[in-house]
């Protein structure tokens, strides 16, 4: 994980700019005329969140180089906290609801951040499994979390904003896709300023970090706020524009390991990686039953398709640790600097 | 050649009472030594576990002034240095840097002090660029919050374009212009010493802590780097300790030399004292037979 991972791209910044200006165009323009309900619901917004959640991470792991595997817990921090705000002050509009989620997120992620000041690596990583387990634990044990409803399953406040309802399929997309741009932006901003140096100084180098005057315990600290903060906001999304319940089961470990996996097959140390990481994770699992039916037919159940899934997924992390530690977005760099010759010889 | 010591005594305190800048030098260095030294050490003594890494250790460096710490591979140079940067913690003495004195120097607060140094080992942000690793040097002097930057206040844009100038300013200095855009890890050896030096640099310190800046160097880098490093005094008036092996490039650089040899100091004078010194020449000349020379210049391990 402590391969260099080249942040700035080779590639023209006026490209990038363009780039995701079309992207956005696209998003906002062309997807919701032409999309289907099937594409918002099963594909498009459960990408959106897991995106955001690979990005909030991606702060932490990625660019500050603190391994968690409690991403789940943050994302479930976030949607309880929102859950519980729009439940007991009404009033309150749903961006501040979603704001204040987040922030109650950072809070718990800075307390969950407190043994990185004395442990990293594997040893962090087992300190965060232990905030997975423990959130997991809380969420069951304090039945007020979910208004005290048996099955600990409650359902999500329908969206709106100022008298506008997102709650269709198409109205969720959008809803999910302006948080995460808005969200994105910022954190493009953040890791361009010296304080997102910082969170890379002290992943390359500690001891030159503290030396030149970077806070090393402040940042770390810092780190866990942003990233949780992030995380938290995409957990509100998971479950209030996607799975339309809060419910622990959307938060557990896998779910952890899910957004660890975005995280290193989009590229470690970089914004797009986490979306190009969610878009293979939701899509793999299409492809892969596509596949399987077209080879083997009714053979090829929901339980064949899981074992398939994680047997490929496996193996590709493993193939993207060794082959490409930078993931798919150094592939996806390569490939537009490739085109990008070929369109202007000489820049 | 007067007040230097014979030879270091084997046990006890190794330098007889002296000054610690000698009397031979030139009363323009002496006055300035006196008006404002930059940095004290006192009695300083480390050990590892049973193992003595230095002890008893006295330095004093005036502002502008470059002074070398000599001595054998394991010697304890680079400990000294990493006790006055606070990554170790001595057991006894105490460091002084301008008017703050310690036990232990906070390495958190060395560059609010006005230090810096660079590694032995090379210690740079590998990931980022040559840009962005000065400009990490300058971590210590950011004043505009994270929510500034993140908006773009004019505060933080102020301070960030303030900051770019001066990381261009030491890109000049140091000649590093056509390597500003890549990452500092994939450069040759030679350019990351000096992108280090040159994080070292942006802040402007008072006090420059270098270890073996030129080791591994060709000949001609090594003129090239010791051209910077005067460079880098003239420019910003930095107070330098130089640890080097090379004694040419030593006796060119340096107003004052102390030598060390066991983790003591054995002396402390001009380029021409030190070299005239027959307790220097008694450690240098194999008088223990551990260590092996070539003319004058220990190999760097
Ligand atoms: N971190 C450490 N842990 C244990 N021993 C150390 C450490 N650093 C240095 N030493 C020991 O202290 C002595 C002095 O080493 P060092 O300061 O690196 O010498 P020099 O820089 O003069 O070559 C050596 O015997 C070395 O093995
Ligand atoms: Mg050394």
């Amino acid at each position: 994980m402590a391969t260099a991972l080249p942040l700035d791209l080779a590639r023209p910044r006026r490209t990038g700019a363009a780039g995701i200006l079309l992207l956005l165009a696209l998003a906002y323009g062309l997807v919701p005329l032409l999309g289907t309900g099937y594409l918002f619901e099963a594909i498009l917004t459960p990408f959106l969140a897991l995106a955001l959640a690979g990005l909030g991470l991606n702060l932490l792991t990625g660019y500050a180089g603190l391994l968690s595997l409690g991403s789940a817990a943050f994302m479930a921090v976030g949607a309880y906290a929102a859950f519980n705000l729009s439940l007991r002050l009404p009033g309150l509009p749903l961006p501040a609801t979603i704001l204040l989620a987040g922030l109650v997120a950072a809070a718990v992620g800075a307390v969950a951040g407190l043994p990185a000041l004395r442990l990293r690596g594997f040893y962090l990583a087992v300190s965060t499994l232990a905030v997975q387990f423990f959130v997991a634990w809380a969420l069951n044990r304090i039945g007020w979390l979910s208004n005290d409803s048996p099955s600990g399953i409650v359902a999500a406040p329908r969206l709106e904003v100022a008298g506008l309802s997102f709650d269709d399929a198409r109205g969720r997309y959008l809803f999910s896709l302006t948080v995460v741009a808005v969200l994105t932006f910022l954190a493009w901003r953040l890791v361009r300023s010296p304080t997102g140096r910082n969170l890379v100084a002290i992943r390359d180098h500690e001891t030159a970090a503290r030396i030149v005057g970077v806070k090393v315990a402040r940042t770390k600290l810092l780190a866990f706020a942003l990233s949780s903060f992030i995380v938290g906001i995409a957990g509100v999304l998971w479950a209030f524009a996607y799975l339309r319940t809060v419910e622990p089961a959307g938060f557990n470990l896998d779910r952890s390991f899910q957004i660890l996996f975005i995280v290193i097959i989009g590229g470690l140390g970089t914004l797009r990686g986490a979306f190009l990481g969610a878009g293979f994770i939701v899509v793999l699992p299409l492809v892969l039953s596509r596949l399987g039916a077209a080879a083997l037919g009714d053979g090829f159940d929901s339980g064949t398709l899981e074992m398939v899934q994680r047997i490929v997924l496996g193996a590709l992390i493993v193939a993207v640790l060794i082959r490409e530690p930078a993931g798919l977005a150094a592939l996806l760099d390569r490939a537009l600097n490739h085109a990008l010759r070929r369109v202007r010889p000489r820049s | 050649m007067s007040g230097l010591p014979h030879r270091a005594a084997p046990f006890g305190r190794p330098a007889p009472s002296r000054p610690l800048v000698p009397d031979a030098a030139a009363p323009r260095r002496r006055a300035r030594a006196s008006q404002d030294r930059i940095l004290t050490v006192e009695g300083l003594s480390l050990g590892f576990g049973g193992a003595v890494a230095f002890a008893g250790i006295d330095l004093a460096v005036a502002a502008g002034e470059i002074h070398a710490i000599i001595g054998p591979n394991g010697a304890g140079k680079s400990s000294l240095i990493n006790a006055i940067s606070g990554l170790y913690a001595p057991q006894a003495g105490r460091v002084r840097i301008g008017e703050a004195s310690f036990a232990r120097v906070p390495a958190g607060r060395l560059a609010a002090l006005g230090v810096a140094r660079t590694f032995q080992n090379l210690a740079l942000f590998k990931s980022l660029n040559v840009v962005e690793n000065i400009l990490s040097g300058l971590a210590g002097a950011r004043r505009a919050g994270l929510a500034a930057h993140v908006l773009g206040l004019p505060a933080a844009r102020r301070e960030a374009a303030e900051h770019r100038t001066r990381a261009e300013a030491v890109i000049d200095l140091l000649q590093l212009g056509a390597f500003r855009a890549r990452a500092a890890g994939s450069l040759p050896y030679g350019l990351q010493k000096r992108v280090e030096l040159a994080r070292a640099l942006v802040a402007k310190p008072r006090l420059l802590l270098l270890d073996e800046p030129m080791a591994g160097m060709s000949a001609a880098e090594k003129a090239e780097m010791s051209g910077f490093i005067l460079a880098a005094r003239e420019t910003f008036g930095t107070a330098i300790v130089l640890i080097e092996h090379d004694i040419g490039v030593v006796m060119r650089l340096s107003d004052t030399i102390t030598v060390l040899d066991h983790g003591r100091r054995i002396a402390t004078g001009t380029p021409t004292e030190i070299q005239a010194n027959p307790a220097v020449i008694a450690a240098y000349l194999g008088a223990d037979d551990e260590e092996d020379e070539t003319e004058g210049e220990v190999k760097a391990a």
